[in-house]
């Protein structure tokens, strides 16, 4: 018999760093060692062509892909028109359209 | 007759401002509460951004008073200061024509953050333990082997209204950071995360320190306070803090867990402060007469400060000001 | 672990002559545990202890559910605070956290906003005629129980101990976030480094279990629970605990706050249907106590006269692995002999509920 409880349990929301597997973020650390320098200023995101008229936020995005959190990554980036412009405003010169092609070919199976 | 001044603290600031005022063939009895000068300096290992040895600086210091020839009292603390001299422990009072207080400033105690288990969980260590362990020259954790995953957690007792402490410590960011890099060194396998509120890099190469932790240590900064430490059942250390820059709380297990302590107020300004023209702000720091060009005068025209004692400041600074207090007081004594 | 700081937070514990409060939602859920209270006061420890009839519901889930004002639950408090006045005592103690922590903060509002005092005292006046003097002395019943612990422990029928091995039982305790997340002062130990049921657990012979979401809310939450769209979030909470302590195989669970004591146990129940997962060493569900029941175990008491037979998880790996005689027939048998109903089978218990009670005349 089964039991209409009208809910169901929340998933827990916490970014978990210990069941998180890195492997993917250190192969992009490996490729792109100045992204380690990023700030998070978010000026990327300030000036990004996409994220003024979608939800795209660049900086959080990579941000969690750091942290190891991948789920959705890919289709986020695939928002990004390439245009460059982050790259221009990164005060730490980190190559920020690279980042997105990069993220994209390390995801693009998972 | 030659003038004679007290310096109250034979720390950086108190030893710097003895010896320039001997320069100047002032009179001078630099009284300390330890039984050694040198005061925090003797508890550091290597000073940011330069990793320069401590005792590197302390013995050029310890030097110069010693050539000096200013007369140095150790073990004796001062209870009193006045206009016209100090009153040390046991009631004697001794005479000078004027009085430079350098007393610093205390360590914040992290026990006080009791959700971090300092003093509880095995592996919870302050920046100034870590200095320790550096100058022993043995980092382990309690079971003696090496930690695979360390986090600093910036600003303990800093900026943090419960307990008092709404003040910025300033040197912290930079601490935690040179720290850091350190542990890397010891620890190149190590992941360390520093999770912090804002970096605040004041100094001259410290931005470019953060930059190297960074991008040649690969030191994570993660933007969000620890709001609590808890034993995990294999010995670890459970940490729960929100990554600010994603919106999501975000908790990891790790070996060590470092708490990046700030600076108090030194426990004697109080009553200091009991004196004419010693004054002190909000934060229990003393206050300088005029916070531009009055910085190390106080309101009393023969009492003078250097250092910590009027805010939280680097070691580099604190010298300077033992210099800037010298002058004043050489100039107060000669318009006398 | 070096576990001293809880004596930092010391608070004032009457020692005699309570006013006893009682809880609103524990005669249903834990229905033998203030019976338990008051025996052991009085009998064992021969403690004078009012309880009164006259007084009332704190009101406290109404105010948390954002349906009681403040003015009202004030009031109702002032009135509790008259009958003990009327009955001349002057120590307060209250079964419930939830209303623990409501007095708490009533009685530091009244102190930092006296005007909020003297508004309630005119109400009251007002609407019963009744007057009031606020309380000497104002301690959970646990405090109370925490007080009397060695007392207790000198009396000690059956530790907290296995009985085969000689070791110590493995206690979780869970305080409630009313008891000292208000005030921090107002608990044994504060909220970080709690005591008041770790020192129980320690004078009686177990070991207390220090895991990573020990101060983690159980969920309850009130009107967050009330409503059932929100319970997914409600019971999550106390999922991450049981998944949190589940490693250091717990032989019990003890509680402070009637709603914890609830939750902790019927959500085993409800997380093991939903999803099959289980927390305890049997693969069944950790068994919860209230530290009435475990005071009242560990004095000897018959565990079905406590109340334990009512509780979601079965209670009886516990009552073996101490020592505890009972009498598996009369389990769902009340007082009378009359068969008090009985649960059906379901993923989080061990027993079989496949007997046949016989109802005695």
């Amino acid at each position: 018999m089964a039991i209409n409880w009208g809910f169901n349990i929340a998933r827990p929301r916490a970014v978990d760093m210990d069941a998180n597997d890195l492997s993917i973020t250190r192969r992009i650390m490996a490729q792109m060692p100045e992204f380690q320098a990023c700030i998070a200023c978010g000026s990327c995101t300030a000036t990004c062509t996409a994220g003024n008229l979608t939800s795209f936020n660049f900086r959080r995005v990579h941000t969690l892909v750091r942290r190891g959190e991948y789920e959705g990554a890919y289709e986020e980036m695939g928002k990004c028109m390439l245009c460059g412009k982050c790259r221009l405003s990164c005060p730490r010169g980190i190559n920020t359209r690279g980042l997105v092609m990069l993220i994209k070919r390390e995801l693009e199976d998972k | 007759m030659s003038k004679k001044v007290i310096i109250v603290g034979g720390g950086a600031a108190g030893m710097k401002c003895a010896s320039t005022l001997r320069t100047q063939g002032v009179e001078v009895l630099l009284v300390e509460r330890d039984r050694t000068l040198g005061g925090k300096l003797n508890g550091w290992h290597k000073l940011f951004p330069t990793l320069t040895p401590a005792g590197e600086v302390l013995d050029a210091l310890k030097r110069e008073v010693a050539a000096s020839g200013a007369e140095v009292m150790t073990g004796t603390e001062v209870e009193r200061i006045a206009a016209n001299g100090v009153t040390v422990n046991g009631g004697r009072e001794l005479k000078a024509d004027a009085v430079v207080v350098c007393s610093g400033f205390d360590l914040f105690d992290a026990r006080i953050k009791e959700e971090y288990g300092y003093g509880i969980y095995d592996n919870v260590y302050t920046t100034v333990d870590i200095e320790r362990m550096l100058n022993e020259g043995r980092v382990a954790l309690a079971d003696g082997s090496a930690p695979r995953r360390i986090a600093f957690l910036h600003c303990v007792g800093s900026r943090d209204e419960k307990v008092g402490q709404r003040h910025c410590s300033r040197v912290c960011c930079i601490t935690g950071v040179k720290q850091a890099m350190e542990m890397k060194e010891l620890f190149p396998q190590a992941e360390v995360y520093n999770f912090y509120m804002d970096i605040r890099m004041f100094g001259p190469g410290y931005e470019e320190m953060y930059r190297e932790a960074q991008q040649k240590y690969n030191v994570n900064f993660i933007r969000g306070r620890i709001s609590e430490a808890s034993p995990t059942f294999d010995g670890r250390l459970q940490i729960k803090a929100e990554d600010t820059l994603v919106g999501r709380p975000l908790k990891m297990s790790v070996d060590m867990l470092v708490l990046i302590v700030g600076m108090r107020p030194g426990c004697s300004n109080g009553r200091f402060a009991c004196t004419e023209g010693v004054n002190l702000a909000p934060n229990g720091f003393v206050s300088p007469l005029n916070p531009f060009a009055g910085n190390v005068r106080s309101g009393a025209a023969s009492i003078f400060y250097a250092g910590t004692v009027t805010a939280p400041k680097n070691i580099g600074e604190s010298m300077n000001e033992g210099v800037a207090a010298a002058m004043s007081v050489v100039e107060y004594l000669n318009a006398r | 672990m070096k576990r001293s700081s809880w004596k930092e937070y010391q608070k004032e514990i009457a020692d005699d002559r309570y006013y006893y409060a009682r809880s609103c939602i524990r005669q249903n859920f834990f229905p033998g545990s203030e019976a338990a209270f008051l025996d052991i006061m009085r009998n064992d420890l021969g403690k004078d202890v009012l309880d009164d009839p006259l007084h009332t519901s704190c009101t406290g889930i109404g105010y948390h559910s954002d349906i009681v004002p403040l003015e009202t639950i004030m009031t109702v408090v002032a009135r509790q605070f008259a009958l003990m006045t009327a009955a001349g005592y002057e120590n307060f103690t209250s079964s419930c956290i939830t209303s623990f922590g409501i007095y708490t903060e009533i009685l530091e509002t009244w102190h930092e906003f006296p005007e909020t005092e003297a508004r309630t005292r005119e109400n009251l006046f007002k609407a019963t005629g009744r007057e009031f003097r606020i309380p000497r002395n104002i301690a959970h019943t646990s405090d109370v129980i925490f007080h009397n612990r060695e007392q207790i422990a000198a009396r000690m029928v059956h530790p907290l101990m296995n009985v085969e091995t000689g070791a110590p039982l493995k206690g979780v305790e869970h305080i409630g976030c009313h008891y000292a997340k208000i005030f921090p002062k107002s608990g044994i130990g504060g909220s970080e480094f709690p005591y008041v049921l770790a020192g129980m657990i320690e004078a009686w012979g177990g070991e207390v279990v220090d895991y990573p979401e020990r101060r983690h809310c159980c969920g309850f939450g009130f009107r967050n629970y009330l409503v059932q769209a929100n319970r997914g979030y409600s019971v999550a909470n106390s999922q991450k605990k049981f998944a949190s302590m589940a490693p250091y195989r717990p032989d019990f669970i003890v509680c402070n706050c009637p709603g914890c004591a609830m939750f902790l146990d019927k959500w085993q129940y409800t997380i093991a249907e939903m999803e099959g997962v289980t927390y305890g060493p049997n693969g069944r569900g950790i068994p919860v106590i209230t530290y009435e029941e475990m005071a009242g175990l560990v004095l000897g008491y018959d565990p079905w006269q406590l109340g334990m037979q009512m509780h979601q998880v079965d209670v009886e790996p516990l009552l073996d692995k101490m020592g505890v005689k009972y009498d598996p027939d009369a389990k769902y048998l009340g007082n009378n002999g009359k068969l008090i109903g009985k649960p059906e089978q379901a993923v989080v218990n061990c027993c079989s509920q496949e007997r046949t009670y016989e109802v005695r005349q």
